[in-house]
C-alpha cells in the first residue's frame, strides 16, 4: 500500500462510484448521467494539474483575501468562562470567512467550480440560490470571467432578499424567478436542474453546496477544504498544537465539511455539526434533517432528508434561509452514522441570542447560519477545561440578516 | 407472452401518461383504453418532479393537494388490473416514494397490483441496485430511459437489466415542453433499435396525431403525456369524453402505421 491515507480513513470517501457508505451517489435523470461522468473525468485531470491549483491559489489570495484570520475571541472566551463550572471554558476561535470577498465561504467554492467550467468550455453559468449569498458569490465568478449568467431563485426568496436580488443584477447575472412547489431553495434547485437538462451542451451547474450527485460533493468539499486547511496551520502556528473542538452550521453543510475534512483523521479532534433547529424539532418546522429526517433520495444524492412515510419530501423552516432546506450534503450523513462528527439542533430563538451576544461582545456581525454555530457555545464550554481550544466557523457576516433579525426582535427599521 | 410482448406485437402502440390522483382517475384510465391506449403509464405524484416541465408539475401537486398516498396509487393500479386485465401498466415516478419503505415491498406491491413495469426517473444504470433487483426478482420490468445524450458507448449499460420496452426520450429537456425533429428521432430510434432486443417507445413533447403518425412509421411505440394531463387540468370530471377523443385521434394515427 503507497497509498497516503491509512485504510481506515474517514477522508477516502467518496469510493469510485460516488459513495460515502450508503449515501451520495449519482441519482439523475439519464440526460444529465453523460455529463456528470464528464465532469468527474475532467476534475480528475484538474486534480493533478498544478496549473489548476495555481491558478485557484492565486485567486484565492488575490480575489477572495485568503487566508481568512484565525481569531482569538477574549470576550467571548471569558464570557462562557464565567458562566461555566470552575476550570470549564475553553479558548475560543473564529475562523471568519465571513472577511472574504462576497462576505462568505461561498466564494471558495464557486472559484473552483467556474476553473472547472472553463477547462470543460462550458460557455453559460447557472446556479440556484436560497436567501442569495451563493448567487451573489456565482455572479461575482461569472463577472470575474466573462461568462453569462442565470441565477434560480424562489419566487418568495426574490420578495424576501431583494437586496441580494440587486447585488447578482448589478454584477450582470439574470435572476430567474421560480414559482413551482414553495418558491424557495429546494424549488431553485430543481428549476436549475430543469434547465440544465435541457442545456447540457454548452451550460456548467455552479452547486452551492457539498451536495448534489457525485462528484460534486467531493469537489465542492475539495475547494472548501482550504477552510479547514488555514486552521490547521494558523492554529499550530498560534497554539502549537491542534485546536480540541470545531463548531460549524450545516445547511447543504459546505462550511462545516471544508473546515472539518482536513482534521477527519486526528482523532483528537472533536467535530460538532449544528442542524437549525426552527421553531423546535418536536413541531414542524424545522431543516434538522439528521435529527428529524431519514436517509432517502433527492436532488441527485441520496442523504437524510425530511419526509413523510410516503417519501414526499416536507417543507423546512429556518429563520436562516441559508440553512432552510430539507436535506444535506450526503457526506455529513455518512460521518453521523459512522459517529465521526456530533450533531447538534439549534433552534431561531437560540441563534437569535447568539447573533446579538456575539455583536456586543466580539464586534463581529455574524450570518444567521454561523449564529447557529456560534448558538453551540453555552454547552460545548460548559463542559470542555479551560486550556482546550474550540474553533468556530465564522461563514458568513451578518449584513444581510439585519431585515429578519429587526423583524424577530420587534424592531422597526 | 407478457403483456408488454402482445401489445407491442400488434405493431406501433400508443402509450398513454396520466398522473395518478388528479382527477376521477379510474374514470381517466377508462377513458384512454376505450380510445386504444395499447399501454398505459400511471404517474405517481411526487413533490420534487425536478424531470418534469409546468404540466406535469401541477398534475403532481393537484394530486398531493388532494392527498393522494402510495397506497390509493397501488389501489387504482390493482382496480385498474382486475377491469383490464390484458393492458399493461407501468408505474412511473421518481426514486424516493419508490425506496421510502424499501425496494423489496415497492417491487412486490407492485407484482400484487398487477403493475407489469416500473420508470423510475432519477435511478440511472449506475444505481440499479437501489431498485433494479427488487424489481427483477418480481418479475416487474424495470423501463430504462435512453436520451440524445445517451452514447453508443453507454446504451449497452441503459439496457443491461432493463425490459419491457426502452423509452427514448425524444429531446433534452423536461417533458412537455418542445417537440425534436422528426430527422433527428429516426437517427435515434435506428441507432436504438440497431441495439436494443425489446422495444423502443419515443415520448417527450408528442401531443398531436400527426407527429404520433410520424414517429410510429420508425418506433415502436409513441409516448403521450402532457398532452393528456393538460386536459385534465382544463376539464376536470369531465375529461374522460375528451381524453377518450385525443386516445382516439392519436391511437388511429399510431394504429395506421401497423
Amino acid at each position: 500500500m503507497t497509498s497516503q491515507t491509512p485504510v481506515n480513513s474517514f477522508r477516502n470517501l467518496p469510493d469510485e462510484t460516488g459513495h460515502f457508505g450508503q449515501f451520495g451517489g449519482r441519482y439523475v435523470a439519464e440526460t444529465l448521467m453523460p455529463l456528470i461522468l464528464d465532469l468527474e473525468k475532467e476534475y480528475r485531470k484538474a486534480q493533478q494539474d498544478p496549473a489548476f491549483w495555481s491558478e485557484f491559489d492565486a485567486l484565492m489570495k488575490d480575489f477572495v483575501g485568503r487566508p481568512s484570520p484565525l481569531y482569538f475571541a477574549p470576550r467571548m472566551t471569558d464570557h462562557f468562562r464565567a458562566k461555566a463550572p470552575a476550570g470549564k471554558g475553553p479558548k475560543i476561535y473564529f475562523k471568519r470567512e465571513e472577511l472574504n470577498h462576497t462576505g462568505a465561504h461561498k466564494i471558495n467554492n464557486c472559484i473552483g467550480q467556474i476553473l472547472l467550467a472553463i477547462r470543460m468550455g462550458k460557455t453559460k453559468i447557472i446556479a440556484e440560490t436560497g436567501a442569495g449569498q451563493h448567487g451573489v458569490a456565482t455572479a461575482t465568478v461569472a463577472a470575474r470571467f466573462g461568462l453569462p449568467c442565470k441565477i434560480f431563485m424562489g419566487a418568495k426568496d426574490i420578495e424576501r432578499q431583494k437586496p441580494n436580488v440587486f447585488r447578482m443584477k448589478l454584477l450582470g447575472a439574470e435572476v430567474v424567478s421560480c414559482e413551482s412547489g414553495s418558491q424557495s431553495l429546494k424549488d431553485s434547485m430543481n428549476d436549475a436542474l430543469r434547465y440544465w437538462v435541457a442545456n447540457v451542451h454548452d451550460t456548467f451547474y455552479i452547486i452551492g453546496t457539498a451536495a448534489g450527485p457525485h462528484p460534486y460533493p467531493e469537489l465542492v468539499r475539495d475547494f472548501q477544504s482550504i477552510i479547514g486547511k488555514e486552521t490547521r496551520e494558523q492554529m499550530l502556528e498560534k497554539e502549537g498544537r491542534l485546536p480540541d473542538m470545531l463548531v460549524a452550521a450545516v445547511g447543504g453543510g459546505s462550511n462545516a465539511i471544508g473546515l472539518f475534512h482536513p482534521f477527519l483523521d486526528d482523532p483528537d479532534v472533536a467535530m460538532t455539526g449544528i442542524e437549525a433547529a426552527g421553531h423546535g424539532i418536536d413541531t414542524d418546522k424545522h431543516a434538522a434533517s439528521l435529527t428529524g429526517g431519514k436517509p432517502g433520495v433527492l436532488h441527485g444524492n441520496k442523504t437524510y432528508l425530511l419526509q413523510d412515510a410516503d417519501g414526499q419530501i416536507t417543507e423546512a423552516h429556518s429563520i436562516s434561509a441559508g440553512l432552510d432546506y430539507p436535506g444535506l450534503g450526503p457526506e455529513h450523513s455518512w460521518l453521523h452514522e459512522s459517529g465521526r462528527v456530533n450533531y447538534v439542533p439549534i433552534t431561531d430563538a437560540q441563534a437569535l441570542e447568539a447573533f446579538q451576544l456575539c455583536c456586543e461582545l466580539e464586534g463581529i456581525i455574524p450570518a444567521l447560519e454561523s449564529s447557529h454555530a456560534l448558538a453551540a457555545l453555552p454547552q460545548l464550554t460548559a463542559e470542555m477545561d479551560e486550556d482546550k481550544l474550540l474553533v468556530v466557523n465564522v461563514s458568513g457576516r451578518g449584513d444581510k440578516d439585519i431585515f429578519t433579525v429587526a423583524e424577530a426582535l420587534g424592531v422597526e427599521l | 407472452m407478457t403483456r408488454f410482448e402482445t401489445a407491442f406485437a400488434k405493431g406501433p402502440a400508443l402509450v398513454c401518461f396520466i398522473t395518478g390522483g388528479d382527477g376521477d382517475t379510474a374514470a381517466n384510465l377508462d377513458a384512454l383504453v376505450e380510445g386504444g391506449a395499447d399501454v398505459i403509464e400511471l404517474g405517481m405524484p411526487f413533490t420534487d418532479p425536478m424531470a418534469d416541465g409546468p404540466a406535469i408539475q401541477e398534475a403532481n401537486i393537484r394530486s398531493l393537494d388532494a392527498g393522494t398516498k402510495t397506497a390509493d396509487v397501488f389501489r387504482m393500479a390493482s382496480e385498474f388490473r382486475a377491469r383490464h386485465p390484458q393492458v399493461p401498466l407501468v408505474l412511473m415516478g421518481y426514486a424516493n416514494p419508490m425506496i421510502a419503505r424499501g425496494a423489496d415491498w415497492f417491487a412486490g406491491e407492485c407484482a400484487k397490483a398487477g403493475v407489469d413495469g416500473v420508470i423510475c426517473v432519477d435511478i440511472p444504470p449506475e444505481e440499479d441496485p437501489e431498485l433494479g433487483p427488487a424489481l427483477r426478482e418480481k418479475s416487474v420490468s424495470l423501463i430504462r430511459l435512453a436520451t440524445p445524450t445517451t452514447d453508443a458507448a453507454r446504451l449497452p449499460a441503459v439496457l443491461e437489466g432493463s425490459s419491457g420496452f426502452l423509452y427514448y426520450v425524444s429531446v433534452a429537456g423536461v417533458t412537455g415542453m418542445q417537440q425534436a425533429a422528426q430527422g433527428s428521432i429516426e437517427d435515434a430510434v435506428a441507432r436504438l433499435k440497431a441495439a436494443s432486443k425489446i422495444p423502443v417507445a419515443v415520448g417527450f413533447g408528442v401531443r398531436t396525431p400527426e407527429q404520433a403518425s410520424a414517429i410510429a412509421k420508425v418506433a415502436d411505440g409513441v409516448v403521450v403525456g402532457s398532452a393528456l394531463v393538460d386536459l385534465v387540468k382544463q376539464h376536470g370530471t369531465e375529461a374522460p369524453a375528451h381524453l377518450r377523443a385525443l386516445t382516439s385521434a392519436l391511437a388511429e394515427a399510431v394504429h395506421a402505421a401497423r
